[in-house]
């Protein structure tokens, strides 16, 4: 909430403005109109159908709190509510964390779990005030449902079962990483099965979560049959068979004799194999058949890591798919990276099923999060939870070893453990006690060695078994060490909350020398200038970050936004921004674009522009329209826009919208992000004309030039196209729009 | 081709005669003899209306030159009065003022009765275009010598003049003490006019200056006869392209007089045309909804939604950033980027934003007196160019609301819009009492259309009334308080508190007794 207090209370970066957006349109019109919405906005000409592409859960949690708070006759505003729906939801999200700890570990665990996320930045990230995004609520429908899952499992109980079901539908209706869950249970069905741990709770934790789950999840337009068509959901029902058979054994085992049941196995295994393997066959043959095999194109980014980067460039060209690097791992989760591994111990001790799913779960998200820095939002919980159980066992130990000793000592155990340990909150059992303490030590131990390396297997011998009393002060010793371990990892969330994610995108912030803030709200400007002075109809042209932002804010048609669902209308917008004047003219033209929107960051040193992006726009536009190379573009391997920079990298519509007439300003032409002077300085524009710059010239909007007029663009366009084409000819380059 | 009005026919007569025009219009000029006493002379009225109507086509097809046109104009101009008692205005001077986006006309007018009876009031004259774009009349009484003098305020509304010819518009003066015959008073008006500036060439680039037509009448149009009278024109800067000549018309530096001219009867009218420079922002606000939100509990909440738009000369093609930033005094002249809104004192929590967020340049300065806060809009305005933001703020309602004597609470707050040197074409009021207050009223000194809403808030249950108040064309001089009469009972103020009491109270009242009860018929 810290973003709301140091700035305003607006919604910030890209992809929000959209889901905000089809809020105002739900709280407006309804639901039934918002399933049916065709949005002419966006995607233009081709427009999209929002009800049927998008997932509605934020949406409609969101439209449905407006509703409500509105009947109370509390008038607050859909931005309002947008805005602080994340946060509320991050509290719900702790609340479920901590019950999902408690099952697995008890209510200490599940109390210092629920602090941990609480705090955690990477989770700060996606749920800071104004961030109105799908993971906001995901998030908290991921631990709830995996909480209901081992719920059932704990109890059998067939009514947390359903429910399971409607959490897993909620998962569906607000995020596409639902198939991480329909993906991560079933694997650890197959787990208990393997280990022998099969039992009448679990068929019934996961049988129904199948059967309901997929039936709903199909109800979700945006899903719909690719609940049971599409490669992701494949494994669930491949495991939902297998336990079947598991299932089916052991009651033949239950009412079978022994020798018969030999015998049974034997024929129904045989004859089993033949069915499966046709069955598995054919299902190869079916898979094999489509390009992808099935799966989604992110999703192969998942199991692949390669093979974005190798085929789509659009996914890889957002930042969010890229792979983190160490210092985001630290930076995201902090001191959890080191208590990970403990808690992963910890888990081992006893291993239960819950105990077991949790360990898978950390295992898996940890391998996604090192594909996608995106994903490190599912190994936030994960590694909460692990660090909640590895600190509450850790101080388990420590208190009941000093209070284990005080009373030899002070004769005052209580004060003593309150004192020390406040966040002991388990009570401490006579039997368990040697037990958890021994396999605390070691983990404890190992903790420190694993601040090296993470992924580093524990070694220490985890059997050695004595009645564990630690020594009085190294206990105390160890216990200040842990509370000053939480000491800094609070110290470090709150400063990444109100630092390094607090800061909305949308409004840049800078110290002047004197000690005074300046903003810089170019974007607002721009968007403003276009809502208010532009015609309602017309077409915006931009590349695709500004999309969502342009509808939502400008409410202006724009060709490509940041949901990426058509790789060749984006290549085209891409090779319209490379491609010399006149083309880029003639596409835009045959878009029926009016206005153009170029970000430029070269003046006040704002270094997410678009020319910075432009090789992106080279490469996706470049995939599709192969007459756009990418080498044309660079010298000697370097992206450059000095006086060395490329002819075609010169001429191209994206560096003449950015720097035109950039000279002017300082008599150079210094580009402030890229450190350099620009290359080409005095130019004129032909087919464009630009309308308005924002104040700090982050923002450049450009006016297409009205066709000439027909007789004199006839004689015009024989002499010039003659001299022209003859170049272009030579160069190899054609639009791709004639 | 533009409606067809008072000063656009006759200017249009000046510039083309042989445009077909209204003949109608024509003939209501030409009508009448001075002082032909009018009821009983109807038909012969007409049979010279009708006369006079065929004269001017005939004039019109002959393709006179303009200048027997208006000659033709000054002599037959002239109407019935319409007040039954004689009154001529011996010396009248009219001052007019266009250095800022609103015309402000100060009329200074000597008037005598010459006839038998007693006059109690004097009208006053305007062409329809005008009276369109009236923001205010005021008038005012001046008696005594030149040092000594004392001024009394006249009550101003407007009447129907029903002989006025071409739809011209009359406000009453009613005068304190009647004039009786002979004698003479001084009399005082002041009013305002909006739009009354038309930018031509209406759209210029960024380098360009604004020029912009001021029309108007080289004599005064006036019921009554006028002995002799004066005309001075203040433009903005000495850059004046062209002016219409009715002479003597002359010219120094900024002022172009008019005048004198000598004994003119009533409804005189010369049109005449003043080709300026006016770079002075065309700030229009195009609606304003202020709404002022009545707490007890000590607050005063306003909030106010502006349209905000540049009246003036529309921006032609590009703009550049380079041109605006580097040459301020040579790009943009006539573009404006900040505004400045004077609120009251001791205001508090002031926040402006655009319906995408926070807008975050502006400042307050505060001081015991007043508060002045200067906004930006997100970008400069050019001509044409549009922008909506809102202003809201606190005040401590211990400064705005009283009791008057009779028991009822009344609010006391000013009317017009904050931001100086701004137009508002329309701009509505709206006052939120507390959820319970009844018979609201509202005393305003000018007139306004007033109509009631009920208004939905934080927890209410009946909701709140709302007093609508409209007005058009408003000009800063409508800045003056207002009050809003109603009656209201203390006990109400409770209500909510208590609602939200009661409401926690059966919430832990429920939870206990769902704990508590045990519905299993045998004990296990």
């Amino acid at each position: 909430v810290l973003q709301v207090i140091k700035y305003e209370s607006v919604i910030h970066e890209f992809d929000p403005y959209f889901n905000y957006r089809v809020t105002q349109f739900l709280s407006k019109n309804g639901i039934y109109d918002f399933w049916n919405w065709f949005d002419d906005r966006t995607w233009y000409p081709l427009g999209r159908v929002i009800g049927g592409t998008v997932y509605p859960g934020l949406t409609l949690t969101a439209g449905t709190i407006w509703k409500v708070v509105n009947s109370l006759n509390i008038p607050l505003s859909v931005e309002t509510v947008c805005v602080f729906t994340a946060p509320i939801f991050s509290a719900f999200a702790s609340w479920a964390a901590y019950l999902l700890t408690k099952e697995v570990k008890g209510p200490g665990a599940g109390l210092t779990a629920a602090a941990l996320l609480a705090m955690v930045p990477s989770y700060i990230s996606r749920s800071v005030a104004g961030s109105y995004d799908n993971e906001a609520v995901a998030i908290f429908a991921l631990v709830f449902t995996f909480y209901l899952y081992i719920k059932t499992l704990n109890t059998g109980s067939l009514f947390y079962a359903t429910l399971n079901a409607l959490a897993y539908f909620y998962m569906v209706c607000s995020w596409g990483g639902y198939t991480f869950i329909i993906n991560l249970i079933p694997m650890h069905v197959l787990l208990c099965i393997v280990t022998g741990r099969y039992s009448s709770r679990l068929y019934i934790a996961y049988a129904p979560l199948v059967v309901l789950g997929t039936l709903l999840a199909s109800l979700v337009p945006v899903v719909g049959f690719n609940a049971v068509l599409t490669s992701e959901h494949f494994a669930s029902f491949l495991v939902f068979i297998i336990i079947h058979v598991v299932a089916l054994a052991y009651y033949i085992k239950g009412i079978l004799s022994p020798k018969m049941f030999k015998v049974a196995v034997t024929l129904v295994v045989s004859a089993g194999l033949a069915v499966c393997c046709a069955v598995i066959a054919i299902l190869i043959a079916v898979v094999a058949s489509s390009p992808t095999k099935g799966w989604s194109g992110r999703s192969l980014t998942l199991l692949d890591p390669t093979y974005a980067s190798k085929y789509i460039p659009i996914i890889a060209s957002v930042s969010e798919h890229q792979p983190p690097t160490w210092p985001s791992y630290f930076m995201d989760i902090n001191v959890l990276a080191f208590l990970v591994p403990a808690g992963i111990i910890a888990c081992f001790m006893p291993l239960t099923d819950s105990s077991s799913f949790v360990i898978l779960y950390i295992v898996t998200s940890v391998y996604f999060s090192g594909v996608m820095v995106r994903l490190m939002l599912v190994l936030a919980p994960a590694a909460c939870i692990l660090s909640g159980i590895a600190l509450s066992e850790a101080f388990n130990v420590l208190t009941r070893s000093i209070k284990f000793q005080l009373p030899g000592i002070a004769g005052n155990p209580s004060i003593a453990s309150e004192e020390n340990g406040s966040s002991t909150v388990v009570a401490p059992n006579d039997i368990p006690k040697t037990e958890e303490a021994a396999k605390e030590k070691p983990a404890k131990k190992n903790r420190k060695k694993e601040k090296e390396n993470v992924e580093k297997k524990p070694t220490p011998s985890k059997t050695e078994k004595r009645l564990l009393v630690l020594p009085l002060e190294a206990s105390v010793i160890a216990v200040l060490l842990l509370v000053l371990l939480g000491a800094f990892y609070v110290v470090h969330c709150v400063w990444a909350a109100a630092e390094a994610y607090s800061a909305p995108s949308i409004v840049l912030t800078s110290h002047s020398n004197d000690g005074g803030l300046h903003v810089f709200d170019d974007f607002r400007e721009a968007y403003s200038w276009l809502s208010h002075n532009t015609d309602v109809d017309d077409k915006v042209a931009s590349w695709w970050d500004y999309g969502y932002q342009t509808t939502a804010m400008a409410n202006r048609t724009v060709l490509v936004d940041n949901n990426t669902w058509n790789n060749t209308h984006i290549a085209t917008v891409g090779t319209a921004m490379s491609s010399p004047e006149k083309q880029a003219w003639e596409i835009f033209h045959s878009l029926d674009v009016k206005y153009v929107l170029v970000v430029f960051g070269g003046v006040v040193g704002y270094p997410s522009d678009d020319i910075n992006k432009f090789l992106w726009m080279v490469r996706i536009g470049g995939g599709v329209f192969p007459h756009i190379k990418e080498p044309d573009y660079l010298r000697d391997g370097q992206y450059r826009i000095d006086a060395q920079a490329t002819p075609t990298m010169l001429n191209c519509l994206m560096y003449k919208l950015s720097y035109f007439r950039f000279v002017e300003t300082d008599g150079k032409g210094f580009d402030r992000v890229r450190r350099t002077e620009i290359g080409k300085k005095h130019f004129k524009l032909t087919h464009f004309e630009e309308v308005f710059t924002t104040h700090h010239w982050m923002v450049r909007i450009y006016k297409l030039k009205p066709q000439r007029n027909r007789i004199r663009g006839k004689t015009k366009k024989s002499k010039s196209s003659r001299s022209v084409s003859s170049k272009r000819d030579v160069r190899g380059k054609r639009n791709p729009w004639h | 081709f533009p409606p067809v009005s008072f000063l656009s026919l006759h200017h249009l007569c000046l510039l083309l005669p042989s445009l077909p025009t209204d003949a109608t219009a024509v003939r209501v000029l030409l009508s009448g003899d001075f002082k032909v006493s009018q009821a009983e002379t109807r038909p012969g009225n007409d049979a010279s209306d009708q006369l006079g109507a065929a004269a001017m086509e005939a004039s019109l097809r002959a393709h006179r030159p303009a200048a027997l046109l208006i000659f033709a104009f000054l002599s037959l101009l002239s109407v019935s009065s319409s007040a039954a008692q004689e009154i001529q205005i011996l010396n009248a001077e009219r001052r007019i003022d266009l250095s800022s986006q609103v015309a402000i006309v100060f009329l200074t007018l000597k008037v005598e009765n010459t006839g038998k009876a007693a006059a109690s009031d004097v009208l006053l004259a305007f062409p329809p275009t005008e009276a369109e774009h009236l923001a205010e009349v005021k008038a005012q009484a001046a008696s005594g010598k030149k040092r000594k003098k004392t001024y009394a305020h006249l009550i101003v509304e407007p009447t129907d003049v029903p002989d006025a010819p071409n739809g011209a518009k009359g406000f009453r003066l009613a005068l304190h003490n009647p004039l009786s015959p002979g004698e003479t008073t001084t009399i005082e008006v002041l009013y305002m006019l909006t739009h009354s500036m038309e930018p031509f060439p209406a759209e210029i680039s960024q380098s360009d200056p604004q020029l912009v037509y001021y029309r108007d009448s080289a004599y005064i149009l006036s019921p009554y006869r006028i002995k002799q009278q004066t005309t001075f024109i203040k433009t903005p800067s000495t850059n004046v392209q062209s002016f219409s000549r009715v002479e003597p018309t002359n010219r120094a530096g900024m002022e172009l007089k008019y005048g004198p001219y000598e004994d003119l009867p009533a409804y005189s009218y010369s049109p005449v045309l003043v080709h300026f420079e006016n770079n002075n922002p065309f700030a229009v606000v195009e609606e304003l909804v202020r709404e002022v939100e009545i707490s007890h509990w000590g607050n005063l909440q306003i909030t106010e939604h502006y349209t905000l738009a540049h009246g003036g000369a529309k921006l032609k093609g590009v703009f550049s950033r380079v041109d605006y930033q580097s040459r301020p005094s040579a790009s943009g002249v006539s573009s404006f980027k900040n505004l400045l809104a004077r609120l009251p004192p001791r205001v508090h929590s002031v926040y402006y934003r655009d319906e995408i967020g926070n807008i975050s340049s502006s400042r307050l300065r505060t001081d015991s007196r007043k508060s002045e806060l200067e906004i930006e809009p997100r970008y400069p305005l050019f001509g044409g160019w549009k922008s909506t933001f809102i202003i809201g703020y606190g005040l401590p309602l211990e400064d705005f609301l009283f009791e008057s004597t009779d028991g009822k609470r009344y609010l006391n707050f000013t009317f017009g819009c904050p931001l100086s040197g701004t137009v508002v074409d329309k701009l509505t009021l709206k006052v939120v009492l507390p959820e319970g207050s009844k018979d609201p009223s509202a005393v305003i000194p000018f007139p306004v259309e007033e109509h009631m809403e009920t208004k939905y808030s934080y927890l209410d249950v009946v909701g709140r009334p709302v007093l609508v108040l409209e007005k058009k064309n408003v000009v800063p001089e409508h800045n003056i308080p207002f009050q809003v009469y109603y009656t209201f009972n203390p006990i109400f103020m409770l209500a909510e508190p208590l609602m939200l009491v009661s409401t926690v109270f059966f919430l832990f009242a429920s939870c206990v007794a769902y704990l508590h009860i045990d519905i299993s018929i045998r004990k296990g």
